[in-house]
């Protein structure tokens, strides 16, 4: 089921558009602002937390645990888990887990980025460690 | 400044429907709009203000036309739109317009027929690319808070069980409950679940349907005929991940919409006879119980078990009228079947099986939009004189 699932394209826009190029070469991308050290998802120019312009793209591990999740059972594609990975750089992320047994998904476990096609730019989700 | 006494509640209406194949979506908004002017015993041409959200078809402006209102005399109009807590926001502006003197008589309609009809359709946001192929919905986004809240706190399915439970007790007394057969936690716990840790009995009803307020100056609401109830308190408030810093899904916006509103109105949940609070899941009610005060965090859980909800059995009676969970959810939007309940308590108007005995002081809450994503929040503390 989930392989016959199709992922909406990105639409991207000016202030985005390096998350979604970096994505095309499997790199999961997150903003650090220079002025208050603070990481954060998803990407804004503007720190949302000292709202200093100063916000550099940085690289991502791609690593992090499972902060929770709900395994949604029915859907017209199919079972899917939703849930949070919080990054080992900090900031928390919205995503589906993949490629792995859903029913045995638990808070704090380990999990790693995976990218996923669509029509456009790869869309990231999160697969356990 | 405050609205503390400023504004009364002098009309409502709920419409009996829960399936309307034969109506109108703006037909439904009139429906009700008609029902409160009539219940308040007010004519629609003194209307001076108008509130409506998301659901009214084509917004303000449409409706204005469509009601017929006397657009020589409309001078205030709002459509903040916050979700299902939308009608609770509208009342507590309705009362800052009255008591700035920006309109004397506001009208606030909800409607819709989610059931027969089409959903009005949600506006992305900025993070649409980053969230929207994820696939949340109501469910799964209060499943993820539920699942959290166990995670932390030991909060068991038994005891979110416990409010679905006390709703059914209600809404057997609701002759227009979708659902009027009582319920045990067993039920509950053995119904299929939908999005773990949730049920498909932790999950309200999906209905059409709609209701209204007439919102008014003390003065004209004491020439009416109807028992007085005004609002002294009123709060809202919202909340998201913020960029994904130190995400917390077990506390919702009514941490901060519930003290303004209990601070305003100069009492504390204890004062508080009466409870409607959103039901749009179980975990819904139980986190709103903490938030606003009603037990410390982590322990809505203990709070909700045992009947605690129930009307006659329990030490706070919530949602009378069956909620969400079990008599209607128009529209998906829960906050206006909230005020409407909480004035058919403090007129001593609800149900006799469920009329809370000397009830002066409800609170009516609501949050809208996804717990477990970005939402609203707004309290309103009402009371009788």
């Amino acid at each position: 089921m989930s392989e016959a699932k199709k992922y909406p394209t990105p639409v991207t826009n000016p202030e985005t558009a390096a998350f979604w190029d970096a994505a095309k070469e499997g790199r999961f991308m997150i903003k650090r602002c220079t002025a208050c050290g603070e990481a954060h998802y998803f990407p804004r120019s503007i720190c949302p937390f000292c709202y200093s312009d100063k916000t550099v793209w940085e690289q991502a591990s791609g690593e992090g645990t499972i902060y929770t999740y709900s395994l949604m059972r029915k859907s017209p594609t199919g079972p899917y888990a939703i849930g949070y990975v919080t990054l080992k750089e900090g900031p928390s992320v919205q995503t589906n887990f993949v490629d792995c047994d859903l029913e045995k998904l638990k808070i704090g476990q380990k999990v790693k980025v995976v990218f996923k096609a669509t029509d456009g730019a790869p869309l990231p989700f999160f697969t356990m460690a | 400044m405050t609205i503390k006494g400023k504004a009364y509640i002098a009309g409502i209406y709920e419409h009996p429907t829960r399936h309307a194949p034969d109506k109108s979506t703006a037909q439904l908004h009139a429906e009700v709009a008609k029902g409160a002017i009539e219940d308040a015993g007010i004519s629609k041409d003194d209307v001076d203000g108008y509130f409506c959200a998301g659901d009214a078809p084509g917004g303000a402006w449409p409706m204005v036309d469509y009601l017929g209102l006397n657009t020589k005399k409309l001078r205030h109009i709002d459509s903040t739109e916050t979700g299902g807590c939308s009608y609770i926001i509208h009342l507590g502006h309705a009362a800052e317009a009255i008591a700035a003197g920006k309109c004397s008589i506001a009208l606030v309609t909800l409607a819709g027929k989610p059931r027969t009809g089409v959903m009005p359709p949600r506006a992305a946001g900025a993070e649409a690319d980053f969230e929207s192929a994820y696939g949340a919905t109501t469910h799964n986004a209060y499943g993820m808070c539920a699942m959290r809240h166990m995670h932390d706190y030991g909060t068991t399915s038994e005891q979110l069980a416990w409010i679905k439970v006390a709703a059914s007790h209600h809404a057997q007394y609701n002759p227009h409950a979708m659902l009027k057969d009582v319920v045990t936690v067993e039920d509950v716990l053995n119904s299929p679940m939908i999005s773990d840790p949730l049920h498909r009995m932790d999950c309200c009803v999906v209905s059409d349907g709609g209701g209204a307020l007439i919102v008014t100056t003390p003065e004209i609401a004491k020439s009416l005929k109807k028992p007085q109830v005004r609002l002294i308190g009123h709060g809202e408030a919202m909340k998201g991940p913020r960029g994904g810093k130190d995400l917390d899904l077990t506390y919702s916006a009514g941490v901060w919409s519930g003290p303004r509103a209990f601070e305003e109105a100069g009492i504390t949940p204890k004062d508080i006879k009466y409870a409607s609070i959103y039901d749009s899941f179980t975990i819904t009610v139980l986190m709103q119980l903490e938030d606003l005060g009603f037990c410390k965090k982590g322990e809505g859980g203990k709070f909700v078990a045992d009947g605690n909800l129930i009307s006659g059995v329990g030490k706070l009676p919530f949602n009378t009228d069956g909620g969400g969970l079990c008599s209607n959810h128009p529209v998906n939007r829960g906050g206006m079947t909230k005020i409407l309940e909480a004035v058919r308590q403090l007129r001593g108007e609800a149900h006799p099986k469920v009329q809370v005995k000397n009830c002066d002081l409800a609170i009516a809450h609501g949050t809208g939009g996804l717990l477990g994503v970005r939402h609203a929040a707004s309290t309103a503390i009402l009371e009788r004189v």
